[in-house]
């Protein structure tokens, strides 16, 4: 019998506790504390003194009670049921945890993670390799009917097959393989297997983007797009309007597979959240969205320390679909609720503090979370893909302290919300001066294939006016519109069409918040012909006031309501009324006195 | 009993805490009896540091003596018994009655509560009306949500909500509805202020009354929040009433925090406040809401002083982050005698989409909300630009939504303090003004 490890508690602080004699304890390692048996891991380790972050309400806890090490790290089970479920940061089904404890969430609640009763029909692969290795799928499972649930081999087995069951029905702890491995050992394999969440789960090779991933929102895809494999900060104050992006995105977004980590904010929203999954059908599959998502919800008013867990508890999730080859998106809102618990345990751990009290690592934690974003070749060949989004939350929306900084970093797109926007109730109040995409590049290719030739001038000539109405702005503050010339007033008039035409967006319009790249191109490219003819006629000494006597304006604004299919009829025909009537406009006039 | 065991071993005292050597079996949070001269006062243990247990006292330290004073430990956390005798009363923070009436009993709830569970809770929905036009026909109050009011010194937002307490109302009569108002950090004359009001009003008898002042030491301004919320979600969730907690000021309540943290040798985060300050208000403003199986409902109205005006100073923006959107009072409104001053282009009910309209309180009711604020915006963007450029240069038109603006605010934003309008009246009155842009 193998003798449990244990040591004794010699001080609480909050959700760090320090144990003692507890023989060769690991870092990371998982610890039970107390008579309640609450879930902790190794945070550091000094002499005979272990620091541990309780993931639980600490309340209760006493000098001397028992810490028992478990000897594993902290770990997610991964298997067939994961899809649809909402987990805590422990991955604890809070379903079941309702079941136990009413309405609310207490301390000591155990559950499994996974459902180990609930029978699977398992089919094994055609034909089955005689070796196998870590990841190579052998059999499926069609476990909801948006998403069939490849069964891998554990990324740390490999060796000869000798078993592979037959297509039938299992439940997770049962074997349906056997593996025999160099040293002739026997390994059982089951649908389920356990994984560390704070180590990234191995893959064959990193490739470089390819792809745009579709959000529908027409500011991200068309001018700061993200790609599948990508990563994504959305920092703003609050009320600015980045739950509501993420939480669109989440619904509309061309992936296999979403988790979604509330992490340290609202109940309410989760539970609108949940609502909407349940009820609505992802308009690719039509299927309940729940059935495409996981969702992990840390509300700011449950454990501290379990913020942390969340998060990687996500990524790891998400990790595991992308080595079946799935394009997967993981959601994490907010990050610097994660960042904020960091810094709370750090102090209580009695670390140097660095910048604003976050610990030095602060920037390589948010590093390594968002370098677990990728699209890779998987250990067994397939390519799959995973994007990483998070919300930041700096304090009074100043984008200079050190969580924005850090991220800024780390991510390649940069959605700058702003209160300014927010407050006139232009959504998605993303600024479109101050954000960017580093991905412009890598899937111009792919707009210019499959959408529009003209995607990266259409794009170009946007921003341009834009800027150009930045600037113009300026100039009308000091000195009023009067002191602005028709061409000027002109490239305003374009950069309204600009602004309410496309770039506002708002979530709750049923007819317009998912905009497909069709349609994105169709509104951009209309408002770009209208500049082209509008500047060309100013230009030619047509008054301005002639020229948007035509109304041309009303038009467009009109176009976001119509589908990508009604459009296409639609700026056909506007498009013939703009060369009719501004060449109508600039036929000379007979002069009167000719 | 071991239980009973009296510890004289008090080793140190500073701020609001002692630390007690050599104690058995102490539990984090749990409460211990502090005899100071036969006076008993209430501590939570709030460290354990090897046989020692660190004890924040509730009453504060004046007086205690390392010779004399003894400290027991109960064994159990912070916990006030509860029932529906708790109408009509006015407690302290502690929630013992102060009232000069018989003590409140009941089944015995710990104040901390326990997260609501995401799964069980329902989105918030259907309308609360406080019969003030500005609240609820452009940031209306939803069920199960938390809608802070954001003020300042010099505002007066103690009259807004007397005016809150007296007048909230559901429109379905026939469903039970309770108002748990708790002070925090008030003076003397501000108490009596509510006080009678409520009386005057007669709405005492489905109102629970938690008094917290100035003179009251900070640990209990800490506990006084939790403890009408504790009384709170029995009422919502055992009884099936619809509570609205009003909660003023919040920001004496973040004072407190500081000091206890600071008293603690905390390291100070932004502004002195600690670090765990979200959470912590995270911890009172999450526990609004509605859970499934239940028909009550838990909502609540923070009240706060944005410190020199500053909505980005830690108080208003920790809140604001974790709340469902802000009424924002103005100084400038309030200058020019508008009561209640609402900046109503800064105020924002994010969850009134979820309860306005029909079945809730009037079909054409988001429409009028949507018509009002953007001709405000509008009429505010016309008169500042007559401002900068003269009047001469605005259209008839840019002048008439300029006018509007006066309109809006004296006929719709303005009520008086005991004028309490319906929601029908408060839209016909949308309508009205809008009727100036034709
Ligand atoms: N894309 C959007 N479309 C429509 N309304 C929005 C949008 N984004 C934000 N809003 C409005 O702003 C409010 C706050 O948005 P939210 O996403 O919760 O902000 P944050 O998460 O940044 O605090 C919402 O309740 C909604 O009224
Ligand atoms: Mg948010």
């Amino acid at each position: 019998m193998r003798l449990t490890r244990e040591g004794r508690i010699v001080r609480v602080s909050g959700f760090v506790v320090v144990a003692e004699d507890i023989p060769s304890p690991m870092m990371g390692e998982v610890v039970l504390v107390g008579e309640n048996g609450l879930i902790g891991e190794v945070n550091r380790i000094s002499g005979n003194r272990v620091f541990i972050q309780v993931y639980e309400d600490t309340g209760g806890l006493r000098f001397g009670d028992r810490v028992v090490a478990l000897g594993r790290l902290l770990s997610a089970e991964l298997g067939p049921g994961l899809l649809g479920q909402v987990y805590d940061g422990l991955q604890r089904p809070l379903e079941e945890i309702a079941k136990q404890a009413e309405s609310f969430v207490k301390a000591g609640i155990r559950t499994s993670r996974l459902d180990h009763e609930k029978k699977w029909r398992f089919i094994p692969v055609d034909s089955p390799p005689s070796r196998v290795f870590g990841g190579e799928i052998i059999g499926r499972v069609e476990e909801t009917a948006s998403v069939i649930h490849m069964i891998l081999i554990p990324p740390n087995v490999k060796g000869e097959l000798v078993y592979l069951a037959g297509e039938g029905d299992y439940t997770i702890v049962e074997e349906v393989a056997k593996v025999k491995d160099s040293q002739g050992r026997m390994l059982n394999v089951k649908m389920a297997h356990e994984w560390p969440v704070k180590t990234p789960r191995p893959f064959r090779e990193k490739l470089d983007p390819n792809e745009p991933l579709i959000t529908g929102v027409r500011i991200i895809d068309f001018l700061f797009p993200v790609v599948k494999g990508g990563t994504a900060a959305i920092p703003g104050p609050f009320g600015s309007g980045k739950t509501m992006t993420l939480q669109q995105i989440s619904k509309q977004v061309d992936a296999d597979v979403v988790i979604y980590v509330g992490c340290g904010e609202r109940g309410n929203e989760m539970a609108d959240l949940l609502e909407k999954y349940r009820s609505l059908s992802d308009f690719r599959s039509g299927r309940p969205l729940m059935e495409r998502s996981i969702i992990i919800a840390n509300t700011s008013n449950m454990p501290v320390a379990a913020r942390e867990s969340s998060i990687f508890l996500g990524v790891t999730f998400a990790e595991y679909f992308r080595d079946m080859g799935y394009n997967v998106v993981l959601i994490a809102d907010s990050t610097s609720r994660w960042a904020e618990a960091l810094r709370e345990l750090s102090l209580r751990m009695e670390e140097l503090p660095g910048e604003e009290g976050f610990p030095a690592y602060l920037a390589s934690r948010l590093q390594g979370f968002y370098s677990r974003a990728g699209r890779v070749t998987a250990l067994n060949g397939k390519t799959g893909s995973l994007t990483i989004m998070g919300a930041v939350s700096p304090p009074g929306g100043d984008f200079s302290e050190p969580v924005t900084q850090k991220t800024l970093q780390t991510v390649k797109v940069f959605w700058a919300l702003d209160s300014e926007l927010a407050y006139r109730r232009h959504f998605p109040a993303i600024n479109w001066l101050q954000s960017y995409s580093l991905y412009v590049e890598s899937i111009a290719f792919w707009w210019e294939l499959n959408i529009s030739e003209r995607w990266r001038g259409l794009r170009e000539n946007m921003l341009n006016i834009l800027r150009e109405e930045d600037e113009l702005m300026q100039i009308v503050r000091l000195m009023g519109v009067g002191a602005l010339s028709d061409r000027e007033r002109a490239v305003l008039e374009v950069s309204r069409l600009i602004r309410e035409a496309f770039l506002r967006q708002s979530a709750l319009d049923f007819k317009d918040a998912y905009s497909d790249p069709r349609k994105t191109v169709a509104i951009a490219e209309m408002i770009d012909y209208y500049r082209e003819h509008l500047l060309e006629a100013v230009s030619n000494k047509t008054p301005l006031e002639k020229a948007l006597a035509l109304n041309i304006g009303v038009e467009i604004l009109r176009l976001k309501h119509l589908s990508s299919e009604e459009l296409a009829g639609e700026t056909i025909k506007l498009k013939e009324r703009i060369v009719g009537e501004f060449s109508e406009l600039q036929k000379p006039v007979e002069s009167q006195h000719g | 009993m071991a239980k009973s065991v009296r510890y004289r071993s008090i080793v140190s005292v500073s701020g609001p805490l002692i630390v007690v050597d050599n104690v058995q079996g102490v539990k984090l949070n749990e409460i211990a009896e502090i005899d100071v001269d036969g006076e008993t006062r209430i501590g939570q243990v709030i460290g354990v540091e090897g046989r020692a247990a660190v004890i924040q006292v509730l009453q504060g330290t004046a007086g205690v003596s390392i010779g004399r004073s003894h400290v027991r430990f109960t064994g159990d956390t912070l916990k006030i018994p509860v029932s529906e005798e708790v109408f009509g009363r006015i407690l302290n923070g502690l929630g013992s009655a102060i009232d000069g009436g018989p003590d409140v009993t009941g089944e015995k709830f710990d104040v901390n509560g326990y997260p609501i569970n995401p799964v069980t809770r329902l989105p918030p929905r259907d309308f609360i009306q406080t019969g003030i036009s500005a609240i609820d026909g452009l940031t209306s109050l939803i069920r199960g949500q938390k809608l802070p009011i954001f003020s300042a010194y010099g505002l007066p937002h103690n009259m807004m909500v007397s005016q809150v307490i007296r007048q909230a109302k559901l429109l379905r009569r026939q469903e039970p509805f309770a108002v748990v108002f708790s002070t925090l950090g008030v003076s003397n004359e501000e108490a009596s202020f509510f006080r009678m009001e409520l009386e005057r009003a007669r709405a005492l008898d489905r109102t629970v009354f938690v008094l917290n002042l100035q003179s009251d030491s900070t640990v209990e301004r800490i506990i006084a929040p939790r403890v009408a919320l504790t009384i709170a979600e029995y009422l919502a969730f055992e009884k099936e009433y619809h509570v609205l907690v009003v909660m003023s000021d919040m920001s004496s309540y973040c004072e407190a925090l500081r000091e206890s943290s600071l008293a603690r040798g905390e390291i100070p985060g932004r502004r002195g406040y600690p670090g765990y300050m979200y959470t912590d208000l995270a911890t009172i403003y999450e526990r609004a809401g509605l859970v499934s199986g239940r028909n009550g409902s838990l909502t609540q109205m923070p009240i706060l002083s944005m410190p020199d005006d500053d909505i980005t100073h830690p108080i208003p923006d920790l809140t604001g982050y974790i709340t469902e959107g802000q009424i924002v009072l103005s100084r400038s409104l309030h200058l020019s005698g508008i009561y209640p001053p609402v900046n109503v282009l800064a105020s924002l009910s994010r969850l009134m989409k979820d309860g306005v309209g029909e079945g809730y309180t009037r079909r054409d009711h988001f429409e009028i909300y949507t018509m009002l604020l953007s001709a405000y915006a509008e009429g505010l963007r016309n008169k500042e630009l007559s401002a900068v450029l003269g009047e001469e240069t605005l259209t008839s038109e840019e002048r008439k939504y300029v006018r509007f603006t006066e309109v809006f605010e004296k006929r719709f934003i303005k009520q008086g303090a005991y004028e309490e309008r319906s929601i029908d009246e408060t839209l016909n009155l949308g309508l009205e003004v809008l009727s100036v842009l034709k």
